[in-house]
């Protein structure tokens, strides 16, 4: 009698806290390979891991060796790191690679991670964004241009290709231990910049609660795409005052000195691209992923404050 | 004790506080909702607007009793007096009923976001940026909603043209029907004395990047403000050509016309 044959699946972004997370939770039920644009990580002897640009062609190799039955796409260079050249080509030609990989060796189910920084962040912007709402952020900031590019390729794969059932995921803020995206390190300093005045709503969703989304999403291929944020919504300087920051204002009008004063201290944990976020509310609707996929966030927002407050020194 | 908790033991009595938490809003663990609504900073904004209501404009509210006490509701007034006063108080009285108070949601022009520590403080107390998709989601989420589809043109209207009815918008008649809500037409006089203006410059409010300049004495005269509410108005959810939408909208003017007219005849004087 033959043995069922795990489920295979490439992991991407693996040197990242999130996919960590994920692969931990699927690592009992499926067989692992994790790759990453950046280093090599150690996940145990059981889950080869490699250090591959996808644009190279021993990324097809990997397709080729283990024969992939899902891909889970968490390696999306975010706008803080690399040049902007080297992040176009990682995450718009990087991905485009993977999505034809995935297609030629038949891949039955894609999860790809987007970010709500997509939908941009303008004054005129309604709350519960849902997922039917434009882009904005392309012509709002040249930094975040390959992230909405990586989402309409995805898009595009999505409905070109029904049978690669591809869900992408727009989570809000993820935070929590491990995690090192713009929002996190200004939630664990001692000191905050706020732009005076502004205090936009902001949504915050765990990194445990996110890695049990992605998986969730992975287990039933619903294709589409879909916002991941929890019910709950807290100001960004009420953030910072539950997290234990002191907060620097930064004068915020007229809106070309706060620019000015950002890109002249060239501040990498308040970046003058994300500035408009700092200023502008972007809530998203998260209710149709959590009807779909039955998902619930586990984490409240004070408990998740409470870890960047005990967390300040550590020891 | 702390400083806040302090000020605000004095600024906010007990039984304001027990009255605010009474009314139910749908709210996130921390107290916000998804627009900014917080249910703390709404106590100083009611115990504030009371002594306007109470003390300064003396207001009169008739017919408060009309907005249903639950579920989906459009209120639908005159805009008037340069500031947005007249929905505080409509608002306030919606607020203050003794029988199921609700706190309703203003519509605000898109210039407001944009303005530094204004912008966030209307949020707080319940105002909202004036989107379609705003007012449609809040009506799914059964609040009451507040709109004066005159908007700038209502608000920014000078003291020789008081009292006259600008053009109504189709939009907020287009969410009523969709959302099955009730119309409830409120009639509001005396807020077009509490800020006259004789004239608006519009180079000026072009410069600054605000909908109007109005030439006013820079101080809110204590004028007596009149609410009347009207019967609640429903509108079938039908697919109707847009001029059947318009003579509706027409049909909810003409009676806050009315309801504006009984105001003025039982106003004794202006202050």
């Amino acid at each position: 009698m033959t043995k069922q044959r795990r489920p295979h699946i490439l992991v991407t972004g693996a040197a990242g806290a999130l996919a960590q997370k994920v692969i931990n939770q699927l690592r009992d039920h499926c067989d692992l390979v994790a790759v990453d644009f950046r280093e090599q990580v150690y996940l145990g002897d059981d889950i080869p891991s490699y250090c591959i640009d996808f644009n190279k062609r021993v990324f097809e190799d990997l397709f080729r060796r283990y024969q992939f039955d899902g891909v889970i796409h968490l390696g999306r260079i975010q706008s803080s790191q690399l040049t902007r050249m080297r992040r176009y080509n990682a995450n718009v030609l990087g991905t485009q690679k993977l999505l034809d990989l995935s297609h030629k060796y038949g891949i039955k189910r894609i999860v790809v991670l987007s970010t709500f920084h997509v939908y941009g962040a303008v004054a005129y912007n309604p709350a519960l964004i849902d997922e039917s709402a434009p882009l904005k952020s392309a012509g709002l900031s040249a930094d975040l241009v390959d992230s909405v590019e990586l989402e309409n390729l995805a898009n595009i794969y999505l409905w070109r290709y029904p049978e690669l059932n591809i869900s992408i995921l727009r989570p809000c803020n993820i935070v929590g231990p491990g995690v090192r995206n713009t929002i996190s390190t200004l939630l664990a300093s001692e000191r905050a910049p706020v732009l005076a005045g502004f205090s936009p709503m902001m949504q915050f969703i765990h990194i445990d609660d996110m890695a049990d989304a992605i998986v969730l999403a992975y287990r039933k291929p619903t294709r589409g795409v879909f916002n991941v944020a929890p019910q709950d919504w807290v100001a960004y300087q009420h953030a910072l005052k539950l997290c234990g920051c002191k907060r620097i204002p930064i004068p915020s009008v007229p809106p070309l000195v706060p620019r000015l004063i950002l890109r002249t201290l060239k501040l990498r944990s308040f970046p003058s691209y994300l500035i408009a976020f700092f200023k502008y509310p972007v809530v998203i609707d998260g209710r149709a992923f959590a009807k779909e996929f039955e998902f619930q966030p586990k984490r409240p927002l004070k408990e998740i404050f409470r870890f960047y407050r005990d967390n300040k020194r550590p020891v | 004790m702390s400083l806040a908790s302090f000020i605000k033991s004095r600024l906010i009595p007990a039984d304001l506080d027990q009255h605010i938490n009474r009314i139910r809003k749908p709210i996130g663990s921390l107290g916000y909702d998804p627009w900014g609504y917080n249910n703390e900073v709404i106590k100083y904004g009611f115990a504030l607007t009371k002594q306007l209501y109470e003390k300064y404009f003396r207001v009169e509210a008739h017919g408060v009793e009309n907005i249903p006490a639950e579920g989906p509701v459009l209120i639908i007034g005159n805009h008037s007096g340069q500031l947005p006063i007249d929905g505080i108080l409509v608002g306030y009285a919606l607020a203050s009923r003794k029988e199921k108070p609700r706190i309703p949601r203003a519509m605000i022009e898109r210039f407001f976001p944009t303005v530094p520590w204004l912008g966030n403080l209307l949020n707080e107390v319940g105002a909202v940026l004036g989107d379609p998709v705003n007012c449609a989601k809040m009506l799914a989420n059964d609040e009451a909603v507040i709109v004066f589809p005159e908007g700038i043109r209502g608000s920014g209207k000078l003291y020789h043209d008081r009292y006259e009815l600008k053009r109504f918008g189709n939009g907020f008649m287009h969410l009523a029907m969709k959302y099955k809500a009730p119309i409830v037409p409120v009639g509001v006089v005396g807020c077009e004395e509490t800020i006259p203006a004789i004239a608006n410059i519009k180079p000026l409010a072009k410069a600054l990047g605000i909908p109007y300049a109005p030439v006013a004495l820079p101080v809110v005269l204590p004028a007596k403000v009149h609410l009347n509410f009207g019967a609640p108005m429903y509108f079938d959810d039908l697919e109707i050509p847009e001029e059947q939408v318009t003579d509706r909208v027409e049909t909810v003017k003409a009676e806050i016309s009315r309801l504006i007219d009984k105001g003025l005849s039982e106003r004794k004087r202006l202050f």
